[in-house]
């Protein structure tokens, strides 16, 4: 059926993969979004900075220590993890009192210095990085052949999610941090660390960036600019779901991934703005994003 | 946010109304003379590029100094105006004054189109909003035929004003540029003194108030948006026409970034600061253009150290320490 509108099945497929494979990441990087806004109450803007270290991250480990892949999963998203958590201490801490618009200024100023840093150093061209050996080949699942990497890819990003979600909607320690998002003053009252919640929570949403680009590096090449565009189409993403709701990042970011690939299937001109077009209509249609609460 | 204000105790109103329009116009005349002096220390062009990125951030700082409104993607405007006033000079052969105000045209209708949406959401979605649609424009630039893509409109002629006032003549194209950004701003000016600018103000500080005291926010938003917008588009038309060249940096995010840097530095909320933040980036440019990198790296040191230490930018620390409004 699809040949009578001149499309192969190959084609079709292929681009929703793609578009499944940019889905993760968008999904990966909006949810740390959504995770850092709830608590601390800023856009982090260096979002995309720290998806970069993390894909740069394994690269060292790889070059400098033999680290494998698989090592490169836990380990990176540990250590700009720990970065973060760090900045967040000495930086951020001090603007919580401040309008959020400052948050924003900060870590956009600290996305360029990062970038900067190492696009001064290894230049502006990417760098490679291999495809473990145990996902390396593809299947050939009749319709399509699936590269196992990019499956794997997908896979994976989809369980951190589901379990992001479910550690945050469904644990005791998802309580605390959504009572803390609700009223910190009530929860610190109780005895809890609100601080320290605080500084851990905006590790675990760079750490989640991290392993997004971690999981990007072997796709892509590992470049300082890497990041830099990307952060832009997982805001849009963010003003279409709207940051109010956890499983709402992880639909939205999946979906709009979908959406561009099909879009380079059917109009490859317009797969570049497709994001922002669809952004343009929820803001007519509903304004507070598709799972947002009004701001 | 904080703004700097200059109140004076136990004076009346309009003593203090009376006081401030003395400073300003002190300090406006101050500045008049320095810029009318400034081409014979200075390359003209390296002036002219400061002077359109001032009135560039004094259209921003209307927004965010005067309505609480942070824009990240006011490139948008001024990338899009200069490829327009560059095609409508080049291509259409339009006169220079004819080019600009083509260019500020289309900057005004692309804001009221992205002002309608984006004010749809507060606070910070709205910068991502507007962040999110300059990317947009930007891939546009990118991809439109008429923009020539990664080339960009290059040898645009300069033409001759009204007819007869040679731009090509650096000299009258320097006395061109300065009257416009000397008229734009007073007209800025203009309208942050106006009952409609007090009304922004009102809006910046309390918005809820605002609306129960019945005045409609959001159009005063929009107009407020679309005068930024064609204001950006004004610098961004002049620009292109004294470089002759329209390209994808103007509407790139950086250049976004960029006017943020300007007005933090010099002082948000201050009609002087972008001003002088523009000069002082444009300088740092200029200066470290050959080491690349570093640019960007010294820029978000810059970001850095003004949100943690120096919120009320240079304008602001030195109005407070004169007790002036600036």
């Amino acid at each position: 059926m699809l040949h009578l509108i001149g499309i192969s099945s190959q084609a079709l497929f292929g681009q929703l993969l793609i578009g499944l494979i940019n889905g993760s990441f968008y999904a990966l990087l909006s949810l740390g979004l959504a995770v850092i806004f709830g608590m601390l109450n800023i856009v982090n803007f260096a979002h995309g900075a720290f998806y970069m270290m993390g894909a740069f991250c394994s690269y060292f480990l790889l070059q400098y220590a033999g680290l494998n892949y698989w090592w490169a999963l836990v380990l990176s998203p540990l250590a700009v993890g720990v970065f973060g958590m760090i900045m967040q201490r000495f930086l951020l801490q001090r603007l919580a009192a401040l309008d959020p618009i400052y948050g924003l200024l900060l870590t956009f100023g600290l996305a360029l210095i990062i970038q900067g840093l190492f696009r001064q150093h290894y230049g502006a061209s990417g760098l490679p990085y291999p495809i473990p050996a145990q996902l390396t080949g593809a299947r050939n699942l009749g319709f399509m052949i699936l590269p196992n990497y990019r499956a794997w890819v997908i896979l994976a990003s989809l369980t951190i999610c589901l379990a992001t979600w479910y550690a945050i909607e469904r644990t005791k320690l998802g309580a605390y941090l959504r009572a803390a998002t609700e009223n910190p003053t009530m929860v610190q009252a109780f005895g809890i660390n609100v601080p320290r919640m605080i500084t851990l929570t905006y590790g675990f949403g760079v750490a989640l960036a991290a392993f997004a680009g971690v999981m990007a590096a072997p796709i892509y090449n590992v470049s300082p600019q890497m990041g830099a565009e990307l952060i832009i189409v997982v805001f849009a993403v963010v003003v279409i779901g709207g940051m109010g709701s956890i499983m709402g990042s992880i639909v939205t970011g999946f979906a709009l991934g979908i959406v561009e690939g099909l879009t380079k299937v059917f109009y490859p001109e317009a797969s570049n703005t497709i994001v922002f077009v669809v952004m343009a209509i929820v803001l007519l249609i509903r304004p507070s994003g598709l799972f947002g609460r009004s701001a | 946010m904080t703004h700097p204000h200059s109140t004076v105790p136990n004076r009346s109103p309009n003593d203090n109304n009376a006081r401030a329009a003395r400073q300003e116009f002190t300090a406006f005349v101050l500045m008049t003379v320095l810029l009318c002096a400034a081409p014979l220390v200075a390359y003209p062009v390296f002036v002219m590029k400061a002077l359109c990125f001032a009135l560039f951030a004094c259209a921003f700082n209307l927004l965010v100094g005067y309505v609480g409104l942070l824009s990240f993607g006011h490139a948008m405007f001024l990338g899009s105006a200069g490829y327009v006033s560059a095609h409508a000079a080049k291509v259409w052969g339009l006169p220079p004054e004819l080019a600009i105000l083509a260019g500020t045209a289309s900057a005004t209708l692309l804001g009221l189109g992205v002002g309608l949406l984006a004010i749809r959401r507060q606070g910070i979605y709205f910068s991502m909003t507007t962040l999110a649609f300059a990317q947009m424009v930007y891939f546009l630039a990118l991809e439109l035929p008429f923009t020539h893509g990664e080339d960009g409109i290059q040898a645009v002629p300069r033409g001759k004003f009204l007819g007869f006032f040679d731009l090509t003549n650096e000299m009258n194209l320097y006395i061109f540029v300065l009257a416009i950004f000397l008229g734009a701003f007073l007209f800025i000016r203009r309208i942050i003194n106006s009952p409609f600018g007090e009304v922004l103000k009102a809006i910046r500080e309390n918005e809820r108030r605002a609306i129960s005291l019945g005045y409609k926010v959001d159009q005063y938003k929009i107009m407020a948006f679309v005068l930024s917008a064609a204001l950006a588009g004004l610098a961004g038309a002049t620009k292109d026409i004294v470089f002759q060249l329209a390209s994808l940096t103007d509407v790139h995010f950086a250049a976004s970034g960029e006017v943020v840097l300007m007005t933090l530095l010099g002082g948000m909320g201050t009609l002087f600061g972008p001003v002088v933040g523009a000069f002082v980036i444009v300088a740092t440019e200029n200066y470290f253009a050959e080491v690349g990198d570093w640019v960007s790296i010294i820029q978000g040191v810059i970001f850095v150290i003004c949100v943690l230490a120096f919120r009320k930018g240079v304008v602001g620390v030195i109005a407070e320490k004169l007790g002036w409004s600036l």
